[in-house]
């Protein structure tokens, strides 16, 4: 990440000199504001998945969801990490129901629970990265609604094929990982 | 139907909860807490990847690799009008939602591109937002070959995306 941020920031500032100079430090001093108006919209957003998780978690609804996953968790992140793996599965189901907002709190928390120390990336977290940069998505809610307000006559007519790409996307980004993980393996 | 989906989950948590004898109220506070936390956590990380998207679209450095990279994504299936929305599309949730509602402006919600474009979003995520701040609470330095299986992905997504909304 560090080296993909430091190829964006330095070409991007080299270009400005020579196109807008006076646009590098106010456009570096708005992208700040915009960060703070965006972590105070998350701070209440990410209070009410969090409350609700709670809730999920203490009433045993997240180890329930845990078992019913756990052939699965088991088998795509390779995880026996029980506490990461409730998380797993509240961020996995979080995805499926389009609540982007609530799976990023409890992938955090499934991230921290995974963490063993290394500052190398573990198969696990690797997966829960990618799945989640990918995102696997049933209910483009919010989508349907921008569609709906620019006046479409079939808004929801996008579900179907959004299912199908989530899915087929997810699948192929689960098998890359598999294979990028082998090729490592193999090269050392 | 999609619509009573969350509300009905939402019964069903707090019903279920109510039985095993949860203090639901006490509960959703403790949860609540963590909000403040969190936030601060990842403040500096959302900081500094906002800092490099903008600076990387003001300086058209974003434009230049749309140029570059459009007629290789023709040839993979992408139409022209969505190739600036799969390249913004890692960077920055808002600005591709913002490009969206464009796309539906200029060719209609119901066309092929609007929906082809619909599709893509719903089939993919802000990369490398999703990336810095789930490692933000974590030691992870090195994320080896995360990224670059990403963004196969995310490119494997569009093509899908469009093949089938030409299908269905």
């Amino acid at each position: 990440m560090s080296k993909v941020w430091f190829f964006m920031v330095l070409p991007s500032i080299i270009f400005l000199l020579f196109k807008n100079p006076e646009a590098v430090v106010s456009e570096m001093l708005s992208s700040g504001e915009q960060a703070v108006k965006l972590c105070i919209n998350l701070l209440g957003i990410y209070a009410i998945w969090l409350g609700i998780i709670e809730i999920v978690d203490k009433s045993g609804l997240s180890s329930k969801l845990e078992k019913l996953l756990s052939p699965i968790i088991k088998f795509v992140f390779k995880s026996d990490n029980k506490e990461a793996n409730k998380y797993i599965a509240i961020n996995m189901a979080s995805n499926i129901l389009g609540l982007g907002n609530a799976a990023t709190p409890s992938g955090i928390n499934a991230m921290q629970k995974l963490d063993d120390g290394s500052t190398k990336a573990s198969f696990s977290a690797i997966m829960l990265l990618v799945i989640n940069s990918v995102s696997i998505q049933f209910l483009p809610t919010t989508i349907i609604g921008l569609r709906e307000s620019a006046g479409s006559t079939s808004s929801t007519d996008i579900i179907l094929p959004t299912i199908i790409s989530s899915l087929l996307t997810c699948t192929f980004a689960v098998f890359l990982v598999f294979l990028f993980s082998k090729f490592k393996r193999k090269g050392k | 139907m999609s619509v009573y989906i969350l509300p009905v989950l939402l019964i069903f948590l707090f019903v279920y909860a109510f039985f095993k004898k949860v203090n639901v109220y006490k509960t959703f506070i403790d949860g609540a807490k963590g909000a403040f936390k969190l936030c601060l956590d990842i403040f500096p990380y959302i900081v500094t990847i906002l800092l490099a998207v903008a600076l990387f679209r003001v300086s058209g450095l974003s434009d230049l690799l749309i140029n570059i990279l459009s007629p290789i994504f023709n040839l993979l299936g992408i139409p022209n009008e969505v190739c600036e929305l799969v390249l913004l599309r890692p960077f920055t949730g808002s600005g591709s939602f913002a490009l969206l509602n464009d796309i539906f402006a200029t060719y209609g919600a119901d066309s092929y591109i609007a929906r082809c474009a619909s599709c893509i979003l719903g089939s993919s995520e802000t990369l490398f937002y999703v990336t810095t701040v789930y490692t933000a609470k974590t030691s992870i330095k090195k994320l080896s070959y995360a990224i670059p299986v990403g963004i196969i992905a995310s490119i494997f997504g569009a093509i899908v995306s469009c093949l089938i909304c030409k299908i269905i």
